[in-house]
């Protein structure tokens, strides 16, 4: 075994796990903010998430077409195609809760969810449609703006690309941003009461369908902006590239504690760096018996062994109390 | 009012439902009935553009040489199935297609973790199968009589690779695949003669991750291999070459024929220039026969023939010529004459002189080593061909 390899790679393996754990972690909000509030799984968020990758790559190729890519500073067209895709994701998720939620909210909890997991399938084919009909394309890609590529080199072994420092400023400053409202607001107290009793804190005067609808809101435009960066990172996206990311971004959710924002955080960043870990390192330590098509296996071993001593998650579970 | 509307609609529904009834009650024509050549091939998803390739070069031969079947009273029809690059709905399309009597051939799979498992439900009726792209050694190895392939083999082509490695002075490789029978199966192919041939082989590695691939690439960076093999498809090639090319891997890149298409230049771009490939399938422009068929399929399409698809139109010529053969009695040929047919054509076609050995192998593939030259889609025909071979299949005795 070649240790000084091990060890070399190893904040480069971290880099990239983070990076990926920022992603998860921006996903799992969606999951997590849905349950804290409905005690219910909006399997359908993995298809909100890959819409604002979609919102994101259409608009970056109509400023392409228009000439504009390269004529506009890099850091506004960045911005332009996140604010882009968090409304569109946003906007989806609330319109999904209307449609297909709301008129089930008082079924018996199962039914919802079959709803969810139709409009996951309904959203994954519409998307194919569109971009069949529109583009005649199954695979989109990523418009390169050179300066994404530009890296920088920390030491020999480890540097980090422009585009991998705008992942995590992006996704440090928008969990920022919600850790804010949800703690220090009025909106955030409301969502909080909604979360912990609903008929309570409809009568204290907060109109619950109002603070659910913002709920999604804003987890919607939390996995739309997970999408873009997503799409900036990876370069490639198509109809079905939301389902994986957003079973591990769920998975996060729970690591940390369903329905604990925090938790949700914490949860991405863990399985981010569990599953790049072991992408990295599982063929360099086994000789090549276990390659990186085990990196899942490995990381969610490592998952349910965590659960086993911490059931309810990493910071606990949240769950209302019971009118 | 209302009841019109809902007669209308009930109406338009029927009429709907009449029209996707596929080959549902066919007019009977005036003759001895119908004959109809399938494909199978991915029509929709992210390997649709060579899928696409194979069912129109397919329609274009039996477009054109559906003369002589008809002059001998058949009505001849293609039928294009769209097997989804997934090995399930291909199966279940095979169960469709035996079901219906009138296909005596079919045009197909591009995938060979696809064609293998149909190919077993096509053997139950000795319904003939004429595989424009499948290399997988296993298509042609199970010596069934109804299978058999106009392209070459991955057990050549991953020789031809490692070869063609070792003449670039290169080194060291490290060899990652997709964990198809297709991809893995022609690393494995790559590896074992890099290792005979006494190449460093660095690592060998398997995903099915299509869009992060940075936890891959890290190791390989530090470990800086003269080249790197690829065993897999393009939509899963081009991200990965792309993602290593700007995290700065500096080493030479090289895939099989899966790498051969125009979208591998549409999602790596300037990444992949000066990538080598190896094909069973070499591009139609170098094919001297082939510049009638590449024209007429842009006057037809409007575009580009996609590799396989001259391939394609040479397996649907073939299965034409057999059922041709077969018909010579005068009714309607039998599915287990067209299959003994097959094996009988010799036909001078565009990739070459086409002539089956015992296990449906072709007497003589051709082999390519290409290299891609721009990072434009359109140009993706003006690849560089930088070595070509006609090899036979390695005879029985020489395998494992």
């Amino acid at each position: 075994m070649d240790l000084p390899l091990l060890l070399g790679i190893l904040p480069q393996v971290l880099l990239d796990g983070l990076i990926l754990g920022f992603m998860y972690a921006l996903i799992a909000l969606g999951y997590t903010m849905v349950y804290g509030v409905l005690e219910f799984i909006n399997f359908a968020h993995s298809e909100i998430f890959i819409v604002g990758a979609f919102v994101g790559v259409e608009l970056l190729l109509g400023l392409k077409s228009a000439g504009l890519l390269d004529a506009l500073p890099w850091p506004l067209v960045l911005v332009l195609v996140l604010v882009a895709g968090m409304a569109a994701s946003g906007v989806l998720a609330v319109t999904v809760e209307r449609v297909a939620y709301r008129p089930l909210r008082h079924a018996p909890r199962l039914i919802p969810l079959i709803s969810a997991i139709g409009i996951s399938f309904f959203l994954q084919d519409a998307i194919r449609l569109f971009e069949s009909l529109w583009r005649n394309a199954f695979n989109l890609v990523y418009p390169t703006m050179d300066v994404l590529n530009v890296r920088f080199e920390l030491t020999q072994t480890v540097d980090v690309s422009v585009k991998s420092l705008v992942v995590i400023v992006a996704a440090l400053a928008m969990l920022g941003v919600l850790h804010l409202l949800v703690n220090r607001t009025k909106v955030g107290t409301a969502i909080r009461a909604v979360a912990e009793d609903q008929a309570a804190a409809s009568l204290m005067g907060i109109n619950v369908n109002r603070i659910i609808s913002l709920t999604f809101l804003i987890g919607g435009a939390m996995g739309g902006a997970a999408g873009v960066l997503f799409g900036v990172q990876y370069g490639l996206i198509n109809p079905y590239t939301g389902f994986i990311p957003g079973l591990k971004a769920f998975t996060a959710a729970v690591l940390g504690g369903i329905g604990n924002i925090p938790g949700a955080m914490l949860g991405g960043l863990v399985l981010g760096l569990l599953e790049a870990l072991a992408a990295s390192y599982l063929s360099l330590l086994t000789g090549g018996a276990f390659g990186a098509e085990y990196k899942d296996i490995f990381a969610f071993s490592v998952l349910i062994v965590i659960l086993i001593f911490r059931p309810k998650g990493l910071l606990g579970e949240v769950i209302r109390g019971r009118a | 009012m209302k009841n019109s509307i809902v007669r209308s609609v009930v109406g338009v529904l029927v009429v709907l439902a009449l029209a996707m009834v596929p080959g549902g009650a066919p007019i009977e024509a005036q003759g001895k009935g119908t004959v109809k050549i399938a494909t199978q091939s991915p029509l929709s998803g992210g390997q649709a553009a060579l899928g696409e390739g194979i069912k129109l070069g397919a329609q274009l031969a039996v477009e054109k040489f559906k003369g002589p079947l008809e002059k001998m009273g058949f009505k001849v029809e293609f039928v294009p199935y769209d097997d989804q690059a997934k090995p399930d709905v291909g199966v279940s399309n095979s169960k469709n297609i035996i079901a219906d009597k009138d296909i005596l051939a079919i045009i197909g799979h591009l995938n060979s973790g696809v064609a293998i498992p149909s190919s077993e439900v096509y053997k139950e009726v000795s319904l003939a199968m004429i595989s424009p792209a499948n290399t997988n050694p296993t298509v042609t190895d199970r010596k069934y009589t109804n299978v058999n392939r106009v392209c070459g083999r991955d057990d050549v082509q991953g020789v031809v690779g490692s070869e063609f490695a070792k003449s670039l002075t290169v080194k060291s490789v490290y060899v990652i695949h997709d964990k198809t029978p297709y991809g893995q199966g022609v690393a494995e192919f790559f590896r074992d003669d890099a290792k005979k041939k006494g190449l460093n082989v660095l690592g060998f590695e398997g995903t099915e991750e299509k869009s992060n691939f940075d936890p891959i690439v890290t190791p390989i960076r530090a470990r800086n291999p003269d080249l790197i093999y690829f065993g897999g498809i393009y939509d899963q090639g081009a991200p990965f070459f792309k993602q290593a090319r700007e995290k700065g891997v500096k080493s030479k890149f090289m895939g099989p024929d899966g790498m051969d298409s125009s979208d591998l230049a549409k999602i790596a771009g300037k990444n992949v220039v000066g990538m080598y490939y190896t094909s069973a399938a070499g591009p139609a422009s170098a094919l001297p026969k082939a510049k009638q068929f590449v024209e007429d399929f842009k006057k037809k399409f409007g575009k580009n023939p996609e590799p396989y698809a001259a391939e394609a139109y040479d397996a649907a010529t073939v299965a034409l010529k057999a059922i041709e053969a077969a018909a010579k009695g005068g009714k309607a040929p039998a599915r287990e004459d067209v299959s003994v047919a097959v094996r009988k054509v010799k036909l001078a076609g565009i990739t070459g002189d086409i002539e089956f050995d015992g296990k449906g192998d072709r007497k003589k593939a051709l082999y390519f080593v290409l290299q891609v030259a721009s990072d434009d889609p359109q140009k993706w025909g003006d690849n560089k061909i930088v070595k070509q071979l006609a090899i036979a299949p390695p005879s029985a005795t020489a395998q494992k």
